[in-house]
């Protein structure tokens, strides 16, 4: 052990050299860090290669949800106006991203892989009410404002387990 | 006309003069003030390997004024149970008490401009250092009065804690000085300006009682690693904790002053006040006050904080022992010399 006060003597020499150092912090929003494929942001839901949507109204999601911010409302498919593939789909179908805890439970209870959870996080809105997400607005290609880390790398190699978006 | 303007104070320049200098050093006090916070955070932020706040402005310049415009719209709220007149004086007499101490302290050499002096400092006592310990003391009085007057248990202890640890490092801070008052045979600090200038920086005798003046004063001033007063964790905010929007604001300008005028007093009475080479006086005053801002400002990010009964043995048991030593032996080789 160095003698007092040398020893803090040399805790002033450290303090000082770290004032020549650069320093750590990642400056965002000039540097966005990228996100991993498997990061759970904002939920998407999804539609069949023909145009139909995937969900069904099951509500296994809002079953599933630890938080109970999901809400289904179911209604019969038509013949004039079809929406999903099934015998039901989702009328209403809203997420109140202000309860949301982000776990992606709804995303594995999903049967018909009709929701997920994409990559964004910069939510923020001036009232809690915008904060409720319709089914529109769930069903709209997101916005990309942060990089993501390659696929290649980050995501499984098994093809049925890969990330969807 | 001319007569009344022409009118001097005991110190031979004009009273409109003494006025417009003093408008003038306040705010300059206060604009340094509000800058030191930001450069504290951004010196502290640097030492720790990260940025200071570098968003309000470029490089955090306008970090002040967001500051400064924070407070002035938060809630200066008043406790029900507080005492009315005590609860509003406490912030004042700490900002008054530290402004005042600034005025006898000399920034330049005095000048003569358009046939009128104007000195270099706002006022000069012949007992200026007197006077800057006997307002230091009543500035204190602003923090246990502030800390009584809200009328809550996190208040009071923290108020007689710091007073505690304040009038303890007061003693070891006057008889630090003393040093230099026996070797300079004056108080006023434009004198001790002067007899350095004559003879070497009071830094390289009394080199003991720089440092027994630096620890002192920053016990003195409530800085690390004596910032007990402060420690959110063990007094919630001591006794400015029912303190809020520009009252709290008071309190933190009065412990920044009181910080700026310390060492003001460092470099006047150990660093050769305002003299140097070929820079303008009070240019190398502020040179030299920035350099001990910065060691203080070291000071803090580096050490750990003082447990309240070490502090009390280091002021008492350490620090007064060694004051009073420095001064006997000064005294005794001013003698013999």
């Amino acid at each position: 052990m160095t003698l007092q006060p040398f020893g803090t003597l040399r805790g002033f020499g450290v303090t000082f050299k770290h004032i020549f150092k650069k320093p750590i912090t990642q400056q965002y929003p000039e540097y966005k860090r990228p996100v991993y494929p498997r990061f759970r942001g904002r939920h998407r839901l999804h539609r069949h290669a023909n145009g139909l949507e995937k969900c069904v109204g099951c509500s296994l999601c809002a079953a599933a949800c630890p938080a109970d911010c999901i809400r289904v409302v179911a209604a019969e498919n038509t013949a004039d106006n079809r929406v999903s593939p099934g015998e039901r789909y989702a009328r209403i179908y809203e997420i109140n991203l202000s309860r949301c805890i982000f776990c992606g439970y709804c995303e594995l209870a999903c049967p018909f892989d009709a929701i997920t959870l994409g990559n964004e996080f910069e939510l923020s809105e001036y009232s809690r009410d915008d904060l409720i997400y319709t089914k529109d607005m769930l069903l709209a290609e997101p916005i990309k404002r942060v990089p993501i880390q390659d696929p290649d790398l980050y995501d499984t190699p098994i093809p049925a387990y890969k990330r969807l978006s | 006309m001319s007569a009344v303007l022409a009118a001097t104070g005991a110190n031979g320049e004009p009273w409109w003069i003494a006025l417009i200098k003093s408008a003038i050093v306040i705010n300059v006090v206060l604009l340094g003030f509000a800058y030191l916070t930001l450069l504290e955070r951004k010196v502290m932020g640097r030492m720790q390997l990260r940025y200071g706040p570098n968003r309000a402005g470029p490089y955090g310049l306008l970090q002040p004024i967001a500051d400064l415009v924070k407070l002035i719209r938060k809630e200066s709220f008043f406790p029900a149970a507080a005492n009315d007149m005590l609860y509003i004086g406490a912030p004042f007499l700490a900002a008054f008490t530290a402004l005042t101490t600034f005025s006898v302290i000399p920034w330049g050499p005095g000048w003569e401009i358009a046939g009128y002096q104007v000195n270099g400092y706002i006022a000069d006592l012949p007992i200026a250092l007197l006077l800057i310990f006997a307002v230091g003391s009543i500035g204190i009085y602003g923090f246990i009065v502030g800390g009584w007057a809200s009328d809550s248990k996190f208040a009071l202890l923290g108020s007689m804690r710091t007073c505690a640890q304040l009038v303890s490092y007061e003693v070891s801070l006057a008889l630090s000085v003393l040093g230099v008052v026996l070797m300079a045979g004056s108080l006023s600090l434009v004198d001790i300006v002067a007899a350095q200038d004559a003879d070497v920086w009071y830094l390289i005798p009394q080199f003991v009682g720089f440092l027994v003046f630096l620890l002192a004063g920053t016990a003195e001033t409530s800085r690390a690693p004596f910032d007990l007063p402060e420690a959110e964790q063990e007094l919630v905010a001591g006794y400015h904790t029912e303190y809020g929007g520009m009252r709290f604001g008071l309190f933190t300008m009065s412990e920044y002053v009181n910080l700026i005028t310390l060492s003001g007093l460092a470099v006047t009475l150990f660093l050769g006040g305002w003299h140097g080479p070929w820079l303008p006086g009070p240019v190398w005053f502020l040179l030299k006050v920035f350099v001990l801002l910065f060691v203080f400002i070291w000071m803090r990010t580096t050490l750990p904080r003082l447990r309240y009964d070490q502090l009390m043995r280091f002021g008492w048991k350490v620090l007064l022992p060694v004051a009073t030593v420095n001064a006997v032996v000064t005294a005794l080789l001013v003698v013999a010399l």
